[in-house]
């Protein structure tokens, strides 16, 4: 109880966001673990279903409504159904498979360090001790389609045609005809 | 929910009320519906009583029914996954339970008023694809498989028209948030006259029919019943599953199909409010206290008004074949619904 009762000496107003975010970290970094050590393929794109739900439930404690819906309709409920849909039409073995471990799995394990690394770095060196604002105003969507539509609306077309560039690419390699 | 008692409730004593509000929003219609469409309506369709047994004109047949399905042996077959197996139709169940937390029954009487209202309903209501497909692989059954795949290839198909006919309501509200989208009905006028408000059904009728389309087909119901086709696939995904885990199914698929008519109410048909004309001669508003009461038993009007549609299609229609689905889907739907949101788009610049 000592680490709660720390959390609530120092920011007593932040309490039950604090220990929901212990509760979705521990099964985010779990369901990730799993994800990469499951020796089932579906298995691992169901962990990793859990994965992606347990961020857009991080993005709902940081009031980011739309960022969160945004996460399931894309990752979870385009995304994923996609990737369990061409598992199953492939190799929808039930129980374990051997040959799911690649050679490589240390230099994957080392980038993956490496990443952490500088995006820890990134993220302490940029914010330090900064601490929340005693009250967090919800984003509204009006202020995000706002400031989409105003400040990053050039990176907004480009993405856009970016994404038409793909799918039209997509359909002249799928076509034979 | 705390504003209708009128007392300041703490986040955990809240949060059971809550619950229980949502068990109740979910079950109740769907039983009612259950009983008076899929019980009775059909059997009127074709010739027959019905239940007529289990207490006044079979009205208990739906609680027999659950107490015979409560009894029945567990059954796992012997090659299934079972955990994802064993957990599939709660994954289904979920999405349900998230979709009602969005709807709105009343000034106060609401579960959550999201600012992203709708988009997180449609967000959420992608997530029982995941339990079908898992139901589908566990069940270590060819038939099982292709019904999942099925339903997978047809949800996705249908996930578009019904985001694009929501876009043309949410165009013509200004907002995301279902409270918002009642209020911007009721308060609205057309060409001047605001005795009706501007139930959006009758500006955006075509974004109703083809969210109505969707609907049918993103519940699996026939026409669009490919996914479960008995004389192909058994019952496709559902095969393996009997007992407590098929009722669990069956709840989801009708509270699911209670909950998207309760959404087409919000969408179109002005939710909880009644016309203005009739407020203006009782001398109510819409903020009253009596609406917490009123809204409930409007929507649920609403809701059977809209499931009577769903259920009269269901009894009416034969099956579409699997390349008629999908060319249906991409080839008219999404290009109506384009064109619907374009046209939306131009004239909420004129007016």
């Amino acid at each position: 109880m000592s680490l709660f009762a720390l959390i609530a000496q120092e920011t007593p107003q932040f309490l039950p966001q604090n220990i929901a975010f212990g509760v979705i970290a521990v099964i985010s970094v779990v369901a990730a673990l799993k994800m990469v050590t499951t020796s089932n393929v579906v298995h691992a794109a169901l962990y990793l279903v859990l994965v992606l739900a347990s961020v857009a439930a991080t993005y709902i404690l940081l009031a980011a409504e739309f960022v969160a819906a945004t996460q399931i309709l894309v990752y979870i409920g385009a995304v994923m159904v996609l990737m369990l849909f061409g598992v199953m039409l492939t190799r929808a073995q039930i129980g374990a498979e051997d040959d799911l471990n690649h050679d490589q799995r240390w230099i994957g394990g080392l980038v993956a360090a490496l990443l952490l690394a500088v995006m820890s770095y990134a993220l302490i060196d940029h914010y330090g001790d900064d601490r929340l604002p005693e009250t967090i105003v919800p984003q509204t969507t009006a202020e995000v389609s706002d400031e989409i539509f105003s400040t990053y609306i050039v990176p907004f077309e480009a993405i856009s045609v970016l994404l038409l560039a793909a799918l039209i690419g997509a359909i002249v390699v799928a076509r034979r005809d | 929910m705390s504003a209708l008692l009128s007392v300041e409730l703490a986040y955990w004593q809240s949060t059971p009320i809550r619950l229980i509000f949502a068990l109740v929003a979910v079950l109740l219609p769907a039983g009612g519906a259950v009983y008076l469409y899929l019980f009775k309506m059909m059997s009127f369709m074709q010739s027959r009583l019905g239940p007529m047994e289990a207490g006044p004109y079979g009205s208990m047949q739906l609680l027999a029914e659950v107490g015979k399905w409560m009894q029945k042996e567990d059954i796992f077959p012997r090659k299934a996954d079972k955990i994802v197996f064993a957990l599939a139709p709660y994954v289904v169940l979920l999405s349900t339970f998230l979709l009602v937390l969005v709807v709105p029954f009343g000034p106060d009487a609401y579960f959550v008023d999201l600012d992203v209202g709708v988009f997180f309903a449609l967000a959420v209501s992608s997530v029982s694809v995941i339990g079908i497909l898992m139901a589908g692989w566990a069940s270590a059954n060819k038939y099982s498989l292709l019904g999942g795949l099925r339903a997978a290839g047809q949800l996705i198909a249908y996930e578009l028209p019904m985001v694009l006919a929501v876009v043309g309501v949410v165009i013509q509200a200004g907002t995301l948030s279902m409270q918002g989208i009642v209020r911007a009905q009721a308060e609205g006028e057309i060409f001047g006259f605001g005795g009706l408000g501007n139930p959006y059904i009758i500006t955006q009728f075509v974004g109703f029919a083809i969210f109505m389309i969707a609907v049918q087909a993103e519940l699996s119901m026939t026409p669009f019943d490919m996914p479960i086709a008995e004389s192909e696939l058994v019952t496709g995904y559902l095969t393996e599953y009997s007992g407590m885990r098929f009722l669990l199914f069956f709840i989801g698929e009708f509270a699911t199909a209670n909950i998207f008519a309760f959404f087409a109410s919000v969408l179109f048909l002005g939710g909880w409010t009644v016309p203005p004309f009739i407020t203006d001669i009782f001398g109510i508003e819409y903020d009253d206290a009596i609406f917490n009461v009123l809204g409930p038993i409007v929507m649920l009007t609403k809701m059977l008004l809209v499931t009577f549609l769903v259920y009269w299609a269901r009894f009416s229609y034969p099956r579409f074949r699997e390349d008629q689905l999908q060319r249906f889907a991409w080839k008219i739907l999404i290009p109506i619904s384009l064109v619907n949101i374009f046209v939306t788009g131009v004239l909420k610049v004129v007016f």
